[in-house]
């Protein structure tokens, strides 16, 4: 019996499977594709039937008029703002927190960790409405305060992410500091985030998406459209009486690279981060 | 085990940052939450206590919580079994080793679960418009005169867990993470006595992998519960409150009809339901999954 290989498909099997493979990726793909040569239409080519492929004239000018015709600066730095400042939490609360449910011993560790697991299947919507009359009694509902401050206080799956990769960093090189009369705060800082760059690349990259993906978030707690994120000006000109489709799509290319780009520069954090949550399944 | 008094300060001390935040931010919210659904608040005017009778008029007189149960349930049974199919199918295909480049089809399937939502949502509302969407064309390319997706109360629902698929990459992920794990010993002998791709899918493959599957579906019934941004800005509910999903109907009685405790109520609704489709998914796992 000869050794055959992973799934041991036989030779007309894999052709199949390759042939397959590659019209559900062409499938997956083509929307992409749609979107960045639509990019560079004039609004009316986008409503010739039937759809055309190229644009006659590729309207480079998209690019620039974005400026002018979508408030794209503004948005802009009010979304990197909001990135900005959720990465910088997002790193320095949930080490803290992870180090604390890994690297201490110390009564109800355990117990605890499971309450910070059973917040993550909690539905938003439980908490939603409250959290609104609260930042609203708190006069905080348009401004960023609300998309911000919570993020000081740790993430569950950050939290769980963090502590994962804290539990595979043997426990010797913490007591050998401990014996040096180390304190635990000082171990956190000089042991464990120096060996931990891979998983907090991953928050990072992960709170980065969240920030700059977020719709939901911007749409209850901002009211003024001089707060506005990319997103949520995106969403606010669908409703208008012109829509300015063109505009939209070359705003969805220019919202959509900066994500990719990221994703082909650091795609074995990514791919870490998406397995890591199916692990445990 | 012993703790020592100084490591017991220490760790509370690390993890303050979430104790703190879970009673401000989750722990307080979950029962006022439960205290506002048993009331009618409207923001402005103090809270009036009022009982169950927002649970009592939503399970027997509100007529559209009843459709966006029925919506959502949809989502959740079709969307389950095309998504889980769909997905399982590519990753099975994906995970045959002599596949040429794997990396490349992996990253293909994992780009549209980086497109920012908005931008999802403008993308599907060209994707599915009847005249020059890009579903459509492909239809006629093969001679089919494609629907008006979004305009057919029937065909919305499937238009979106279309869309859903499209962003299901993450599922792939985890299932090709899953698939590695299996010990390819089994697939050896199944080989030697004579198993075809099917029987080796259903035999090894799909049981192997149940609990994956478990996780999956999990995480999608929940995401689905949720979900309302993109009903929001793509249909607003409709045609004919199609893709009026539960979550969308608790986003408007809370932020447009400014029905908090009626809002709130649903909220406490859904997490029952989300909590029960956990239970039941878990229970079946127990007893038909594959243990190790």
């Amino acid at each position: 019996m000869r050794v055959k290989e992973a799934n041991y498909l036989e030779p007309g099997e894999i052709a199949v499977t390759t042939v397959l493979a590659a019209v559900l990726a062409f499938v997956f793909i083509v929307p992409f594709l749609w979107m960045t040569l639509s990019s560079l239409k004039v609004p009316a080519e986008l409503f010739i039937v039937p759809m055309q492929w190229l644009p006659k004239k590729p309207q480079w000018s998209n690019y620039l008029r974005i400026f002018n015709e979508f408030p794209f600066l503004l948005d802009f730095r009010n979304t990197s703002i909001l990135v900005v400042v959720n990465i910088v939490s997002a790193v320095a609360s949930n080490t803290l927190i992870a180090y604390g449910f890994s690297k201490i011993e110390w009564k109800g560790r355990e117990t605890l960790f499971y309450v910070v697991l059973a917040t993550l299947i909690l539905p938003f919507q439980v908490v939603m409405i409250p959290l609104f009359i609260l930042f609203h009694r708190l006069h905080w509902i348009g401004t960023f305060l609300p998309l911000t401050v919570p993020g000081f206080f740790g993430s569950a799956f950050f939290i769980f992410l963090l502590r994962q990769f804290f539990l595979s960093i043997p426990n010797e090189l913490c007591y050998a500091a401990k014996i040096d009369g180390a304190s635990e705060f000082r171990i956190y800082s000089r042991i464990i985030l120096p060996l931990s760059t891979p998983a907090i690349t991953t928050v990072i990259i992960f709170s980065f998406l969240r920030t700059w993906n977020d719709f939901i978030g911007p749409l209850i707690f901002l009211t003024d459209n001089k707060l506005y994120t990319l997103s949520l000006g995106a969403q606010q000109i669908m409703h208008n009486l012109d829509p300015k489709w063109d505009m939209l799509l070359t705003l969805g290319v220019i919202m959509t690279f900066p994500v990719l780009v990221i994703f082909f520069l650091l795609q074995k954090y990514f791919i870490q981060g998406i397995a890591m949550t199916g692990i445990k399944g | 085990m012993m703790w020592t008094r100084r490591d017991q300060r220490n760790g509370l001390l690390f993890i303050s940052p979430w104790i703190i935040g879970f009673l401000i931010f989750t722990a307080y919210p979950i029962f006022s939450s439960l205290y506002y659904s048993l009331t009618q608040y409207n923001v402005v005017d103090p809270p009036k206590f009022r009982g169950l009778g927002n649970y009592i008029d939503l399970i027997t007189t509100d007529t559209v919580f009843r459709t966006s149960l029925y919506n959502t349930l949809y989502m959740v049974v079709f969307g389950t079994i095309v998504i889980t199919a769909a997905t399982l199918t590519i990753a099975i295909i994906l995970s045959n080793r002599r596949i040429k480049g794997l990396a490349f089809f992996r990253v293909i399937f994992f780009l549209p679960t980086l497109v920012p939502l908005v931008i999802l949502c403008i993308l599907w509302i060209w994707m599915l418009q009847p005249q020059t969407g890009l579903i459509n064309t492909f239809l006629s390319y093969v001679g089919i005169k494609g629907p008006g997706w979004l305009a057919d109360p029937h065909l919305a629902r499937p238009a979106f867990i279309m869309m859903f698929l499209w962003t299901s990459g993450g599922a792939v992920i985890i299932y090709l993470a899953g698939l590695q794990d299996i010990p390819q010993s089994l697939y050896e002998v199944a080989s030697i006595d004579g198993a075809n791709l099917f029987q080796r899918t259903f035999k090894i493959t799909i049981p192997m992998i149940s609990p994956v599957i478990l996780f999956n579906v999990i995480t999608y019934v929940i995401g689905i519960f949720q979900s309302f941004a993109e009903s929001f800005i793509i249909t607003s509910g409709g045609p004919n409150q199609a893709t009026l999903f539960y979550s969308l109907y608790l986003y408007q009685n809370a932020f447009q009809y400014f029905k908090m405790g009626l809002a709130s109520a649903m909220a406490w609704i859904l997490l029952i339901i989300a909590l029960f489709f956990i239970a039941l998914l878990l229970g079946l796992e127990k007893r038909f999954g594959y243990r190790q």
